[in-house]
């Protein structure tokens, strides 16, 4: 899908473009946010790509807050978001939350779903929800050895044509995979690449309600992407979503729902670092 | 009618057709959108995954069989606890005395220098045998255990072998009335407690979560570790010839573990029935395959950012409590020392608890971190007597046992409390950001104090009946 798009030479070698800056995240060029279920490597890719050393854990739930790092790739900026691990975002845990407000409301140009490719049927289950909020997805599909171990056979061609968007089939403790995976993000942050992304097929008495909410909220929310999702949580009544909508604090800042307590938090974690 | 009215009306407009929406919809809107997403997330893994069916049972299965296994699963955790133990106190013994040796030579000879040159004697005083000598003891005491205890934890962690804790502990915090994952929070809380209160996040419901976080205090973090292990080896491991001495050493710190696990569940038990009454939630808990260990970034992450990191904070907040202790000890008022007329009003609470009014004393100034009660302890002691060589354990030893009386008897009233009180201000700090709650925040600090009061007491009784 992705290959190597070898506008200028110099820039393609398939090892060396990258460049982890660490902790320096002012002035970037785009905004990657790593998602996907809990213990499926998304702090070793974190780890990989900024050069920072977040503790890692081979335990579902180990990183509890976002972190950020920023790296240099073929000359862009990036600034990457390691979200907490989730199963759904449909729930309300705390660090769910966190995840997803910041595919909501953080904008980000890319959204990187890093998936267990040993338990792909459990982890399509966020991949389906992340689709419905953002186009700009790709999928890393981590942990190809540990499949092949398992004699499992996972094809990811044939998941990026299901799902509409990039696969890169990955092993990101021993970094294989990495560059393409960034080739591939930029691709689709530059716009050189489209992705079709699969949506849900609703039970017809949802889609329907669906369709009586989605004009009001394309009317008020011209700027926000994913409507079709607002719609379902107002469906489902998640009230934070009401009370988002109510105050009509949605479209303006980056993270209406639970704002300031993040932030103590991830300036507590950095005091703390450990 | 302005535009703002106009967008208001809007949002009220579809506010009351999606409540009217959700209404019809009946309360089933989840369980058709999961179901949905299930049925699409099973088609398409069918589609796009081959089985090649020949996956061989490997040893992990077995392995798995044995550590989650309702019989052996237990002695297995034990196993593995008593033996990190073992490695750490073994391990530690012959480098923390070598540094010691080193720093406190360093101590002398710098005094010396500072007296050759003529400065005066309180500034040696504050500068060596103060902060200096709390520095040191900081150094030589934590460093070496850390340096052996953090990354066989992390390596542990690293392989996978938490979640088959969790998963053994899980029927315990049920039947307690709290959560399964709290035993991985309390498994945090062995590195430290504020790491181990924001990690309560992973636990959904408010209840179950609070239970966690008053309750992590229970398992004793970086900073309690020394103090407890110093205990175990100067007092509890003595009388026993060198080689039985570190297993009955590590034995002792098996059993204070074990009790603060106890303490743990009890407390627990005793919330989920008053303050925080409700019924546990369910909840599946994943347990993720064994993963090879890789040990050199394991070694680089928990020396650096774990062994390093604290004994800084260590490092920093040891030297102003050794300024603190020196200016205390040298302060007079009526003939005294402040730290003398501090340490006797406190006595009699202290003898109360097994204790003594400059155990106390260091409790206090090292609220900010545990690190430091030991060499605020030392400090204290130190300047009250004359001053001696502290260059060994043996020395120690001697310092605390015929110039200050105490007995073994001491040394666990002072491991109980360790274990048992206040959590220090950092973690405090982290369950006030937490929960945004002055009564819970009150309720984490001072339930574990009371507690603590209540066991040392309780254990000093017994102790005088039966002798």
């Amino acid at each position: 899908m992705a290959g190597c798009q070898c506008a200028q030479a110099t820039t393609c070698s398939s090892h060396g473009n990258l460049i982890r800056l660490g902790v320096n995240i002012r002035d970037f060029d785009y905004l990657i946010a790593l998602a996907g279920n809990p213990n499926t490597g998304k702090t070793t890719l974190f780890n990989a790509l900024s050069g920072l050393r977040q503790h890692t854990g081979n335990w579902p739930g180990k990183t509890v807050v976002r972190s950020e790092g920023a790296f240099r790739h073929n000359g862009y900026k990036y600034k990457v978001v390691d979200l907490p691990g989730t199963y759904s975002l449909l729930s309300t845990s705390e660090d769910e939350e966190i995840a997803r407000d910041f595919i909501l409301f953080g904008n980000p140009d890319c959204v990187v779903v890093v998936v267990d490719a040993t338990a792909l049927e459990r982890n399509l289950n966020l991949v389906l929800q992340v689709l419905e909020i953002t186009d700009r997805v790709v999928v890393a599909l981590n942990l190809m050895d540990e499949a092949e171990r398992k004699g499992m056979f996972v094809d990811a061609r044939k998941l990026a044509k299901e799902l509409g968007v990039p696969v890169v089939p990955m092993v990101a403790r021993e970094g294989k995979g990495t560059d393409h995976l960034l080739q591939t993000v930029q691709d689709l942050v530059t716009g050189n690449l489209r992705t079709q992304p699969r949506r849900i097929e609703l039970d017809p008495h949802i889609e329907e309600a669906v369709q009586q909410l989605l004009p009001h909220l394309k009317n008020l929310y011209p700027n926000l992407s994913n409507h079709r999702w607002l719609a379902m949580r107002l469906l489902e009544g998640d009230p934070s979503i009401r009370r988002a909508i109510l105050t009509d604090s949605l479209a303006q800042t980056e993270s209406p729902l639970a704002p300031q307590k993040e932030e103590d938090m991830s300036e507590l974690e950095a005091a703390l670092e450990v | 009618m302005t535009d703002a009215e106009g967008r208001k009306q809007h949002i009220q407009n579809l506010l009351q057709k999606a409540e009217r929406l959700h209404q019809n919809l009946d309360g089933s809107f989840s369980d058709r959108l999961v179901s949905s997403i299930y049925k699409e997330a099973t088609a398409i893994a069918r589609s796009s995954v081959i089985e090649s069916g020949n996956r061989r049972a490997g040893w992990d299965v077995y392995f798995d069989r044995i550590a989650t296994h309702p019989v052996t699963g237990f002695p297995l955790m034990f196993l593995i606890l008593a033996a990190i133990f073992w490695i750490t106190i073994e391990g530690a013994n012959y480098p923390s005395q070598l540094i010691a040796r080193g720093l406190f030579w360093f101590e002398g000879w710098a005094a010396g220098l500072f007296f050759q040159l003529g400065a005066p004697p309180w500034l040696t005083g504050f500068l060596w045998h103060g902060v200096w000598r709390g520095l040191a003891w900081v150094v030589s005491v934590m460093l070496p255990p850390m340096a052996i205890f953090f990354p066989l934890f992390t390596i542990l962690e690293d392989f996978g072998y938490l979640p088959r804790v969790a998963f053994n502990m899980d029927a315990l915090f049920r039947r307690v009335g709290a959560h399964g994952k709290q035993a991985l929070t309390m498994a945090m809380g062995f590195g430290c407690n504020a790491a181990g209160v924001i990690s309560t996040r992973i636990i959904d419901s408010p209840r179950e979560r609070l239970i966690a976080i008053i309750t992590n205090n229970f398992v004793p973090c970086n900073g309690r570790w020394p103090t407890l292990i110093m205990m175990a080896t100067i007092f509890i491991a003595a009388p026993f010839p060198a080689g039985v001495g570190s297993l009955v050493a590590a034995a002792s710190l098996m059993a204070v573990t074990l009790f603060g696990v106890f303490m743990t569940l009890v407390v627990s038990f005793g919330l989920s029935k008053t303050l925080l009454k409700g019924t546990p939630s369910v909840f599946t808990l994943e347990l993720p395959p064994y993963r090879k260990p890789r040990i050199l970034q394991t070694l680089y992450t928990s020396l650096i950012d774990r062994t390093i990191f604290v004994l800084w904070r260590a490092i920093i907040m040891a030297a102003p409590a050794g300024a603190v202790i020196w200016i205390l000890g040298n302060t007079h008022i009526g003939g005294l020392p402040l730290s003398n007329h501090i340490a006797n009003a406190l006595d009699p609470l202290g003898r109360l608890i097994g204790l003594d009014g400059v155990v106390l004393l260091a409790y206090i100034i090292a609220i900010p971190a545990n690190e430091i009660v030991i060499p605020t302890i030392i400090m204290a002691y130190s300047q009250a007597s004359m001053m001696i060589e502290l260059d060994s354990l043996e020395a120690l030893r001697h310092l605390l046992v015929d110039q200050h009386g105490w007995t073994i008897v001491t040394a666990i009233s002072l491991m109980l409390f360790s274990l048992l009180h206040n959590p220090c201000s950092t973690t405090i700090l982290t369950i006030w950001k937490e929960t945004r709650s002055a009564k819970w925040t009150a309720v984490a600090t001072f339930l574990p104090l009371t507690i603590a009061f209540i066991v040392n007491f309780l254990f000093v009784q017994i102790v005088l009946f039966f002798m």
